[in-house]
Order: structure tokens, then sequence, then C-alpha cells
């Protein structure tokens, strides 16, 4: 595998009023698994379904009702696992989570407390170029979603809608390796990123099918490389955790209001409370939700429905051989095959559909050529096109692909290139066709282009006296060509015939 | 009629292929006498036209050659299994009005075999008693009484209307349902037979769960024969139940050949209590004696864990049962109490899981919550597991060196009366399950046979303990104790 080389980028500083401070932050990210059916049941996960319409009677906690493990789910987890390189555990158990809420029927959650079924991975996350944080994996557990309630639709009453209830989740645990909000939301970005390619997760963060709850303390210069040394957690102050953030933007800003509070009590001689604080984004601020005194005792224990999950490193080794390549790995051999710098590799790679839509084009063409066409032109212009993805692209690989090659057979010239990808762009057709129907090719006859430059010489007679005192005017010649030919005329023939003629 | 009530399933069975009678018949007759019989609160949802109804689709099939072991036959259904559409309270008032939309696995079973449903059976509330005092429906009635003494026993629980209505004939056999003895200790008595089948033998899906890694159903019969018909019926492997054994299920009656010569029954030595009555232990001694008169082996066993499955019992299941009776909280189903102005979810929670549990329900998930606590999970929950481990490996080592099964008492005394413990220390109630729970830890099937009457003409039961998924060699052995034995008492009929 090809494997970039990195340099771990500088922690966030935030100078408070007495002193420097870094900032120590960690995650737990909760990732819809894309599966067709619930964790323990067979209702569906389609989101925007009428309220209570997905719902089993396990979901909805009937009496006698009892879970089945969906192998889907198990093994998209197994697949999530293999994707962040991790420790895959061919036993895992299911522990219920106890606590009562009316969006939980059960009156528990059934997850894994105990033993996991994904251990230790790891995550790349590049913060530029040959910058790049290597954020520990601790674990990834199986668990059920909760239901939703809703307060606002009535003053008298909350309705709840189970649909939600008991899809799985996939909990990633990292360690407190994130040093800074960007970083933090780079590391969503590229978990959202790796599930994608992975098809594990739609990574849809608006449907709330990505979620992030941020563990966040501060500590003084030099204390993190301390807990490093000694894997001591004291060294890293008391940490307050934000649940529940379903945007990278909120994840940046609430983790920067919690570091700059905690900051402000910290100088002035106070102490954190380690508590679970909520984040207000109309407010840009996080407050309480509850301290650690009120923090619910869950009351885990294996849950007696189900058997421990036990998997064969044979369906391991299957799910491992059908992984597609992954983001790094991708973006790697972007840069060494086809010349691409890392901004471009990086940008292509994005999402595996670009990358695919890239590669295509790419096949047998000039690699930076394409990569400059599918990123300014093809992107540019399906962005203005109401914001338009690449699925939805009416420009095919093979049409962008004859442009370029149109291009580099020197048929065309960039300018003409544009004209053309917009009517392919707007009306189809292929490329090559168009350019002889429409007489775009460009004139390399260089008899006609010296007639041309000739005619403009013999009615610019001025003009002429003066470029041959200043050579810079000779653009204006060219410009005067270019335009005679309607922009057909190949632009580095015309120049060295001008350059020749008013030399001459 | 009584006559028609008090047949076996394997009576019943022949008169039925031979057209002698039809389920019709025997429905009709059981209706009668449950409607004669409400002295004995032993039904307390009766439903007499689905009965009437299965019945003549029973009477069509045996009709047409296609007729189960359990077709035609009157059964009733312990309330802890959901029935649809008919009323599955678990004999607790928070479950009032709950009417399933769906069949426990178990009661489907008997349905496809053509079994005809009568109705529900009182019971201990969610399951948890040895009295069936704990019930929604008030207590069951035992048909038996202490010879001209009137005080009305309890036919003991949690299954206790199972066991009263087999007993006395009102029904052919009964489910129910086993997770620290409730199928064993009423069996035991009310002069019947209560078999506890292996852990994942049959489904649980659609049984309200009290204990999940305990419970387990099965069949409470009037003879081990019937016993060995009805659990080919309801067991099974189910997709639904995660733990239900993917075992096919033998033919357990072919399996009572009545030879067990050769066979090894233990007798562990940890289960001679302090201050068991001298008839338990006379009985005992005769059992086994009516095991080697039949060619078997009796040998001295121990099983040392013995004496910690009870405290570990009863941290296990209601730490389970406190989790597992979370969801009864008013919000979808079942009882909810009436809230006062500016009541919110709290409010609502605690005043209905207040209105709607009994006291030993509430006792049960109080002590199983402070055992999951942080900070006391290990010193409880963690260890119990841990000696749950113990007195499964304890049979373990026994069943490896040749014991093919255990015998002992079913229970440690005859049936008592109704509110004779109600001042007693809730542990003197639980001391009843002292002879069954080990079987539940361990997940083993067991069984208890009428074996005698006490002095005061109550029927005392034995009990068989066999090797995982040897029912069938269990019922054999029980079987040779039914013969020799030969209870045949049944209780006078006073209601």
């Amino acid at each position: 595998m090809l494997d970039l080389t990195y340099d771990a980028p500088k922690p966030k500083v935030i100078a408070g009023a007495k002193s420097d401070w870094e900032l120590v932050i960690g995650l737990e990210v909760h990732a819809q698994v894309a599966t067709a059916a619930k964790l323990f049941s067979g209702a569906s996960t389609r989101f925007g379904a009428e309220p209570n319409s997905n719902v089993a009677f396990v979901d909805a906690g009937m009496p006698g009702m009892l879970p089945v493990i969906n192998e889907g789910c198990v093994a998209q987890a197994v697949r999530t696992g293999l994707g962040l390189r991790a420790e895959i555990n061919l036993f895992s158990a299911f522990d219920r989570k106890n606590y009562f809420y009316p969006d939980l029927p059960q009156g528990y959650q059934i997850s894994q407390l105990y033993h996991p079924i994904v251990g230790e991975g790891e995550v790349i996350v590049e913060m530029g170029e040959g910058i790049a944080r290597r954020v520990r994996i601790e674990r990834i557990h199986l668990e059920q979603d909760a239901g939703k309630s809703i307060h606002d639709m009535d003053p008298h009453m909350s309705f709840v809608d189970l649909n939600r209830t008991g899809v799985a989740l996939m909990e990633i645990v990292s360690r407190p390796d994130i040093r800074g909000p960007e970083e933090a939301a780079a590391y969503v970005g590229k978990l959202r990123q790796i599930m994608r390619y992975l098809g594990t997760c739609d990574g849809n963060m608006q449907n709330g099918n990505l979620r992030a709850d941020v563990n966040v303390s501060v500590c003084r210069p030099g204390d993190y490389e301390k807990y490093q040394e000694t894997q001591d957690f004291s060294h890293l102050g008391t940490r307050c955790e934000i649940k529940n953030m379903n945007s990278m933007r909120f994840i940046q800003a609430a983790i920067d209001y919690e570091a700059r509070r905690q900051i402000a009590i910290r100088e002035d001689g106070g102490t954190i409370d380690q508590e679970t604080r909520l984040y207000d984004p109309d407010r840009n601020e996080t407050r309480s939700m509850r301290s650690k005194e009120e923090a619910h005792d869950y009351r885990y224990f294996p849950c007696p429905d189900l058997l421990p999950l036990e998997i064969d490193q044979g369906w391991v080794d299957d799910i491992a051989a059908g992984l597609p390549e992954l983001p790094d790995q991708k973006k790697a051999r972007f840069i060494t095959d086809f010349g691409l710098s890392d901004y471009d590799a990086s940008v292509l790679t994005a999402e595996a559909e670009n990358a695919a839509y890239f590669e295509e084009v790419a096949d047998g063409a000039d690699g930076k050529l394409a990569a400059n066409w599918v990123i300014n032109e093809l992107f540019g212009r399906l962005k203005k096109d109401d914001d338009k993805g690449i699925s939805e692209s009416p420009v095919s690989p093979a049409q962008l692909r004859g442009i370029i090659s149109l291009i580099t057979g020197g048929d065309i010239s960039g300018k003409i290139a544009k004209d053309l990808f917009e009517i392919v762009y707007t009306e189809g057709g292929d490329p090559a066709e168009i350019v002889t129907a429409r007489g775009m090719k460009q004139v390399t006859d260089t008899g006609a282009i010296e007639a041309a430059v000739d005619q403009i010489i013999a009615d610019n007679p001025a003009q002429v006296e003066k470029a041959k005192v200043n050579p810079k005017l000779a653009g204006w010649f060219v410009g005067q060509v270019m335009k005679a030919t309607g922009g057909k005329a190949n632009p580095k023939a015309v120049n060295e015939i001008v350059a020749k003629k008013l030399g001459g | 009629m009584s006559e028609l009530t008090s047949l076996t399933i394997a009576e019943a069975r022949e008169r039925l292929r031979a057209g002698e009678v039809t389920s019709r018949e025997l429905t009709e007759a059981c209706l009668t006498a449950i409607d004669a019989a409400d002295a004995l609160n032993a039904f307390v949802h009766k439903t007499p036209e689905i009965a009437l109804e299965r019945a003549d689709a029973a009477d069509a099939r045996i009709q047409a050659g296609d007729a189960p072991a359990m077709c035609g036959i009157p059964v009733g259904i312990k309330d802890l299994f959901c029935t649809e559409k008919v009323p599955s309270q678990a004999a607790s008032r928070i479950l009032e009005g709950f009417r399933p939309e769906y069949e426990s696995t178990v009661s489907q079973n008997l349905l496809d075999d053509g079994a005809v449903m009568l109705g529900k059976l009182n019971m201990d509330e969610f399951a948890m008693g040895s009295s069936n005092e704990t019930s929604v429906y008030g207590d069951a009635v035992s048909p038996w009484r202490r010879g001209n003494d009137t005080t009305p026993l309890t036919p003991g629980g949690s299954s206790g209307g199972s066991a009263s209505a087999v007993a006395a004939d009102l029904c052919l056999a009964a489910t129910g349902t086993d997770t620290g003895g409730s199928i064993r200790q009423p069996a035991a008595f009310v002069g019947i037979t209560g078999l506890k089948p292996t852990y994942g033998r049959c489904s649980r899906w659609g049984i309200v769960a009290f204990a999940s890694s305990l419970d387990q159903a099965g069949p409470m019969t009037k003879s081990v024969r019937d016993a060995a018909i009805m659990l080919g019926s309801m067991a099974g492997h189910d997709p639904l139940d995660s733990t239900s054994a993917d075992l096919a299920v033998p033919d357990f009656e072919a399996m009572i050949t009545g030879d067990i010569r050769g066979k090894k029954i233990g007798i562990p030595r940890e289960y001679r209590m302090d201050g068991m009555p001298d008839e338990i232990e006379k009985l005992w001694v005769a059992g086994a004696d009516m095991l080697r008169d039949a060619g078997a082996e009796i040998v001295d066993i121990s099983l040392p864990h013995t004496k910690y499955a009870l405290p570990a019992y009863y941290v296990i299941a209601p730490a389970e049962a406190s989790s597992n009776l979370a969801r009864y909280d008013g919000v979808r189903f079942g009882h909810r109490a009436k809230l006062a102005q500016g009541d919110g979810i709290t409010e609502m929670y605690e005043k209905t899981r207040a209105e709607g549990f009994g006291d030993e329900v509430k006792r049960r998930v109080m002590i199983g919550t402070y055992v999951l606590s942080a900070g006391f999970y290990d010193a409880y929950y963690n260890r119990a597991r841990k000696v749950r481990t113990l007195i499964k490996k304890d049979f373990e080592d026994v069943f490896a060196a040749g014991v093919d099964a255990i015998l002992t008492p079913a229970t440690p005394s005859s049936a008592f009366g109704l509110g004779e413990m109600a001042d007693a220390d809730p542990v003197q109630m639980y001391l009843n399950d002292v002879f069954t729970v080990t079987v539940n830890l361990a997940g083993l099937p067991g069984i208890s046979v009428p074996a005698g009457l006490d002095a005061q003409g109550l029927p005392l039961g034995l009990q068989l303990i066999g090797r995982p998924w040897e029912e069938g060699d269990l019922l054999n052995t029980a079987q040779i104790l039914e013969d020799s034995a030969g209870f045949l008492a049944k209780p006078a009929k006073w209601w």
C-alpha cells in the first residue's frame, strides 16, 4: 500500500489572560449503519417515513418481544473497522444500558460496553500538504439508536416517533489525540469520507445519520507531552462532553467556546466540573445539561436475550477482500500515477464517485489536464448548476475525455475548449463531431495564419510603427488575429508569425 | 362429565382417534368444570368461543386423519404467554387492558398442533412468587385441603393457576413457565407432573420476560407421558429467539421405554438441608429405592456450590427483571396513572409504576436496580454470575463422571396455607426454590413427579434433574418414579 508521510500539525494554542493554553479533544462519533433493516428487527430504516410506520413489535418494546441480530449490520461494522485499520474482535457481546425515556421503549439501549466488535485502529487526518494528525481509534461498537421525542407540536403533550428506534449505530470512539477545533472537524470529515467510500454510513449529518459527542479539556503547554509519556489522563485537565453535534461548523464553534469557557474558569482559580453540556448554535455557547452527580447510572449488564457474537476470521477475510481502495491509498496513487498535486489529489478523492469519474476521464488522457478540467470546469459548472453532484453531470467522462484529447491533439485551443464544454454540457453530443460540424477546429495552417497577420499589418500601419519601438505591442496583433479567425487560430503559431513579421 | 376432564392427554388422544369422544365434548366438559370452579380462581380469562371454535377445527382434523398428538386436547395457558387478541397481563395491573397483536411461539406451536385453548391461567405477578399470592387477580387456590380443615392452601407459584387447574381437572394440561422453580414447585404442591426443559428448548418469544437467562416454558400435566407429548408440541427452534437452540425435537414419548437398567442416579449430599421435614427425607430415600429396584445404580454425589445458588439466583433474576420490566412505563400500553396538573414525564413513570406493580415486583425491581448500580455491580451481579458458572460446573463434573440424572426433593415442604407467609420475611418465601433454582442457573432440564402424601394428606413431589437436551432420558426415568410411586390421589372436590 502506498503511504504518504506526514508531519504532525501544531496544536491549537489559545492565549488566555495569564498564559497560553492547549486543547485536548476526543470524539465519540455516532454513525448510522447503512442497512435496509434495523439492528435487531426487520423494520425499515428509511428516512422520512410517516411517524411510527417503521416499527416492529420489538422496537416498540412490546411484552415478550426479543431482539435478533441483523448480520448485515455486523458486516458493516466489520467493514468500517477494516477501513480504519482496526482490530476486529471475533468475540463481542451486547450489553444493556438502562435508562428511562419515552423514546426508548425497552427502557434500555442494547450496546456493547464490555466487548466491542472493533478494537484499536487509526485515522490519518490531513491538515494541509504534508501535515496530518494520526488519531487513534479506541473502539467501535454497535448499538441501537433511540427514537425521537417531539416537544413542540402541542403545548401540553409530547409526541414520540419510533421510526429511528433500534436503527443500528456505530459508535466510533477516538483517543484524546485531537488538538484543535479544525482538527476535530477534519477528523469527522475524514471518518465520513472513509465510511462513504466503504458504503457503511451515508454521512448525512443533516438527517442526524452522523453525529458527534465532543470531549474537550484544556491544559498548559507541555502537559500533553507528559500525558503521552505516562498515559496519565490527569495531565489533560478535566473534560466536559458536548453532546449530539451534527454539523462540522457547530463542532468547531462549540469546541472554541468551550475551551475559552474552561480557560476563563481555570485562570480565575476555579476548577472545571466534569459534566455533559449542550451547544446552542443560536447563542454560540455551551450550557450544562447534567453534572457528574446527576449523571445517569446506566446499570450496564450483559443482554440476556442475545448470545455473544462470534464471527469467523474467514468471514472477516472475505469482507476485507471486498474492501474498496480507501481515500489515503487512492490519493497517494493519484499523486504517483497521474502526477497530481497534493491539493488536486485531495479534491478528486474527497468522494469515491468523483475519483471514479476522474479516473475514467484520465484513462488514456493527460492526468494533470484531466484533473484541471474535472476540478475547475466540471465541478465549477456543476456548482453553478444548482450545486449538482457528479452523478447528475450531463457531461460523461467519455465526453470530457473527448474534449481533452481535442486540446492535446492540437485540434482546439483551451479557449475554444471552454466553449465546446459549454455546448456539450447544455446540448450534449460528441465533442469531435461538434467541433467539425461547427467549424471550431483550430487553424494550424501557417499559410492561413500568415495571410491573416499580413492583413492586420496592412490595415494598421500606425500600430506597426509603434510595435517596432515597443515589442510588447505584439500582443495586440495576436489578439486581432485571434479575433479575425474566430479564436480558431493556433495561438502558438500566431505568436511566432506575428513576432517574425513585426521583427522582420 | 368429570370423567372426561380427568383424562390424561394420552388417554384422550386414543379416544379422540377412536372416535369415542370429540374435542367439542372434551372442551365443553372442561368449560363446564371451569365455570364451576371460580372458587379456585385458576382461570382469569375464559375463552369459551375460541375454545369451541378450535375444538371443532380439531375434530375436523381428527376426522380427516391429520391429527398430531395434541390435536383436540383442551389446555390452559399461563397468563405470562402472549395470546393474540386475548388479554395477556402477566397477572399485573400494569398490563391492564393489554391484548397483544401476536401469539407466543409456544402457544402458537400448540395451536398449530390442534390444542384447544380454554383460557388464561392465574399466576404470580410477572411470575414473581412461590404461592400465587402476588397476582392482581387475587390468589389462586389449591384444590387440595388438609383433611377436613377448610383453610385455603396455595397451589404454589408462580404457575399456581396452571397447577390448580390441572389438579382440579379443569383442563387436561396447562403451560407453565419456570424461572426458579415456577413449574416444578406448584406441580409438587398439587400432585401433578411439571417439566422445566433445558434452557433454549422452548422459545421465549412472546412470553412476558421475567429473567431472560433463566425463563423457560414447560408442560404441567397429569402424567409423565403427557409431559413428553406436550413438550414435543411446545418445543422447537425459533429464529425469533436468539437463545433458542437449533436442535431437532426428538419423539420424547418414544423415549419412555420403562428401562433404566444401568442408569446412574446421583443423590447430592448438599440437598440434605438442616431442618428438612422427616417426611421429605423419607420420600427422597423411597424415590432412590424405586429407581434402584428398577435397575439403576444410586450414587452419592456432591454439588459443592449448592448453598450459594439461592443468593446468586436472587441477585441475577431481579437484576434481569429490573431491566426487563423497564418497558412498563405507561407510555405505549397497559396502565397509565392519572396525572395531576404540572406533572411531567418523571411523575408519569413514578405514579404509573407505583400503581401498576405490586409489592413483590417492586421489591425485586429495587433489588435488581441496586445490584446493578455503579459500585455494587462487581460485589453482587458479577459475583453472582461467577457463582452461576461454578454451579453449572458442579453439574457438568457430575455428568462427566457418568451420572445420568440427579434425584432431589422438589420442595422443602408440602403446600402451605394462603396468607400463612404474609408476615414472614420475604426470604422465607424464597426458600421454597432451594431445590429448584440450581437447575435454572445451570440451564438443565428438571421434572417434578408426584411421589406421595404427607401426614396432612398433601402431595409431595420428587425432582429429577437431567443432562442438557436429554429430556427424553429424564422423562424415561421419571416414568419409573411415577409407576413405582403409584400416586393416584386426587383432591376431594369442595369447590
